[in-house]
């Protein structure tokens, strides 16, 4: 410390003046004051509201409020979060950190979505249409399995997150210091050579003309969506419905010329065909054993399969509720088999 | 801006005159118009004292300026913008060069209508108008505070080139405050308080748990920063201090501080904030920023413009667990390092501006810095903290900077092996 004075001379005086306390000053909060302001939840439930909401529920308010940045099944849209999926990827080389893949308490959510969400319009939910939008997030992370399922102040201990145990506490230091050995300060390595360099990547804003940089990804050219041809085998006006259903679908799925898997594989050519043949697509375990077991995508298996994704393959990837209205499965199955 | 003013044009300038000064001094030396020529400046008035009632820098400051990088975050209210390192020195950075972080937007709050309340498990659950605040006895404490964040784009390797951009979501100003201590204490803690939850005023309410004791310990809340008033975007009209910490602890536009006798398990200390490693297992509450330097001149965005001949290197160097009490300085990309020189105050949990003077000969340099603080730990290796930690950590890369400095002075971010 003999090299820096200073430091000494600081030390006394950042000891300070000792105050014993009892300034009286401030005064005493009411009740309606303190429960306007305390909104916090934590994990063992202290601080939730009564209240209760369905994961139906849930889905309309999300569709409505906060599909339009999480995308409807909480794939996200362009940068902003994704809300589920992720399993399995912690320990990969591209994490995928999502409610139901990465955080540890329900409670979060409910906290969370209260205080600070829809985004530009926070504290506006009601405890109800908060209960519901966590249900529908769980049910999206398959936390909850039922679409009737109810969330509420009741049974939310109940809940228990998948990455509940992925937590550990701070483990530093965990690298080098002074009483392990001082650093090497002369001919401390043979040769150096440069590994990496960040004008390889150029992503960084460089002057007045191009203040934000770009992210350097292979991004898909956005093609003009491609006039579905209207064979005489496919009725022209239910596939042309069926092209307005599939904007649901197209989320996660590409159809058409140049169509690229998404989250979900394109689906040229699908209807009638063995199911699991898009090549290159990673599809769930479950997908694979029932085409292993010989399901084909005939209209009727297809329409099951829109109905009630999760009934009629239990397990598989697609986050979607399902298509409530026949005329609109039937619909989409024909703007579904006009691409080829 | 003109094309005189920017930075392009600077640097230009800067490199021009270099030449010149070369050409000339193998000749008889050419007479400097800027000495022999009557300049406007020298000649006509100036603005009155009430021009500028509050001062700005001089207009060929311009380009010293907040940088974001718009690729980072989905849209620029929940976002980050990052301090110009490399046209600072000495160790204070002015208010409105400190980085930004929102998450959702500048909170513009009438310090008239602004309440701090405390609640939980205390005595008295309180509430303290601003006016209140300023009649508690206030201490002066300069601090950095660094978005655990800070590097986070570096984890994999080298890829923002410009120290402002690599290690930018730092500042360090002297703080203006009342001991949290003091008021927590005015409302009188039941035996099992161990927590407190502090809560912001803007549209994201932005709370996060902390452990009573670094409560007790040397928090502030704070109203001024370098002897003004906090700027609204730095949480005016009060803001939380938690001295070495992670930045996202230091709560803005603090409203509530709440006590309580287990953590909340919060959106930015759950889903935010927690280091995965490469097991998948993530470190939570890590809250200490350890120790970490960075030169900032030269850098990619400060090049030498002045040819080969004597120089300084300059930079700054930091620690949550206390001073600095060393910086090492290595030429050739880690094969042999040196003292530099730490000058100007050494404060705990500040930064530290450190210089190495020498004579450059105008071959390429790896440059480097490497600092150990009162704790004795020495700043790692990028590798090192992989080794670690893996590559998915994000957060808390204190890791070693290199720039590639060529013959022309220009300097790029690179890794070495």
């Amino acid at each position: 410390m003999s090299r820096f004075p200073e430091f000494l001379a600081v030390a006394l005086l950042a000891a300070g003046p000792a105050f014993a306390g009892d300034f009286g000053l401030g005064r005493p909060a009411t009740e309606a004051e303190v429960a306007a302001w305390d909104i916090d939840v934590r994990p063992d439930g202290e601080g939730l509201p009564e209240g209760s909401g369905s994961v139906a529920e849930g889905e309309e308010i999300f569709v409505e409020q906060c599909a339009v940045c999480h995308g409807d099944f909480g794939e996200g849209v362009d940068r902003w979060p994704v809300l589920a999926g992720g399993d399995g990827t912690l320990a990969s080389d591209n994490p995928v950190k999502t409610v139901g893949s990465y955080w540890p308490y329900a409670s979060t959510v409910y906290d969370y979505v209260h205080r600070a969400m829809p985004f530009g319009n926070a504290q506006s939910l009601s405890p109800d249409e908060v209960y519901a939008l966590t249900a529908y997030i769980l049910y999206l992370n398959y936390v909850v399995e039922d679409e009737e399922f109810v969330l509420s102040n009741e049974n939310f201990g109940d809940i228990e997150m998948p990455n509940v145990g992925g937590f550990i506490f701070d483990e530093r230091p965990d690298t080098p210091y002074l009483a392990q050995g001082a650093p090497c300060m002369s001919d401390c390595k043979d040769e150096v050579k440069i590994t990496a360099r960040a004008m390889v990547l150029d992503v960084t804003p460089d002057d007045e003309t191009n203040p934000g940089g770009e992210l350097v990804v292979v991004e898909t050219p956005v093609e003009p969506e491609p006039e579905p041809e209207a064979a005489p085998a496919h009725d022209p006006e239910l596939v042309a419905e069926g092209e307005t259903v599939f904007r649901k679908c197209s989320a996660c799925h590409m159809v058409g010329e140049g169509a690229k898997h998404r989250v979900g594989p394109t689906l040229n050519g699908v209807v009638g065909s063995p199911a699991g043949q898009a090549d290159g697509f990673k599809y769930s375990g479950a997908l694979t054993s029932m085409a292993e077991g010989g399901l084909v995508w005939d209209e009727e298996a297809l329409a099951a399969f829109l109905r009630k994704p999760r009934e009629f393959m239990k397990g598989t990837k697609m986050a979607f509720a399902g298509l409530k209205d026949e005329a609109d499965i039937a619909a989409v199955i024909a703007y579904l088999a006009a691409q080829e | 801006m003109t094309d005189s003013t920017s930075r392009r044009g600077f640097l230009t300038g800067s490199a021009a005159v270099a030449a010149a000064g070369a050409v000339a001094a193998g000749s008889a030396r050419a007479d400097d118009p800027a000495i022999t020529e009557v300049q406007p400046w020298a000649q006509m008035l100036g603005d009155g004292v009430d021009a500028r009632p509050y001062g700005h820098p001089s207009e060929h400051e311009a380009h010293v300026v907040r940088r974001h990088v718009a690729w980072l975050t989905a849209d620029p209210i929940s976002s980050v913008n990052f301090t110009p390192l490399h046209e600072l020195d000495g160790i204070i950075t002015p208010n409105g060069l400190c980085f930004e972080r929102h998450h959702g937007g500048i909170a513009e709050i009438d310090p008239a209508q602004h309440r701090l309340m405390i609640n939980g498990l205390v005595d008295t659950p309180l509430v303290f108008t601003m006016q209140d605040l300023m009649r508690f006895p206030r201490e002066n404490r300069v601090y950095f505070l660094e978005c655990a964040a800070n590097s986070g784009m570096e984890w994999r390797g080298a890829q923002l080139n410009g120290c402002q951009f690599t290690h930018g979501m730092i500042h360090n100003v002297v703080y203006t405050g009342v001991p949290l201590k003091y008021i927590l204490e005015e409302a009188g803690l039941k035996t099992n308080a161990a927590w407190i939850l502090p809560e912001g005023a803007d549209a994201s309410a932005m709370t996060r748990s902390v452990p009573l004791s670094k409560a007790m310990d040397d928090c502030l809340v704070a109203f001024r920063m370098n002897g003004e008033a906090l700027r609204p975007e730095q949480g005016y009209p009060l803001r939380l201090v938690v001295p070495g910490w992670e930045g996202n602890m230091w709560i803005k536009w603090l409203r509530r501080i709440e006590v309580g006798d287990e953590p909340w398990h919060h959106r930015e200390e759950t889903s935010k904030y927690t280091d995965l490693l490469e097991n998948g297992v993530a470190r939570r509450f890590t809250w200490e920023m350890d120790v970490k330097s960075v030169i900032t001149n030269p850098s990619p965005q400060a090049p030498i413009t002045h040819g080969k001949g004597f120089t300084v290197i300059s930079g700054v160097a930091w620690s949550g667990r206390g001073t600095i009490r060393e910086v090492h300085v290595t030429l050739d990309g880690g094969r042999n390092w040196q003292q530099a020189r730490i000058d100007g105050p050494s404060l705990p949990k500040s930064m530290h501006r450190f210089y190495y003077e020498f004579d450059w000969d105008g071959s390429p340099l790896l440059l480097q810095s490497r600092a150990i603080d009162s704790d004795g730990m020495i700043q790692p290796t990028k590798n090192e903290l992989r080794e670690a930690r893996g590559y998915n950590s994000i957060y808390h890369n204190n890791g070693i900077q290199t720039w590639h400095v060529r013959e022309n002075g220009e300097a790029e971010n690179v890794e070495v092996s």
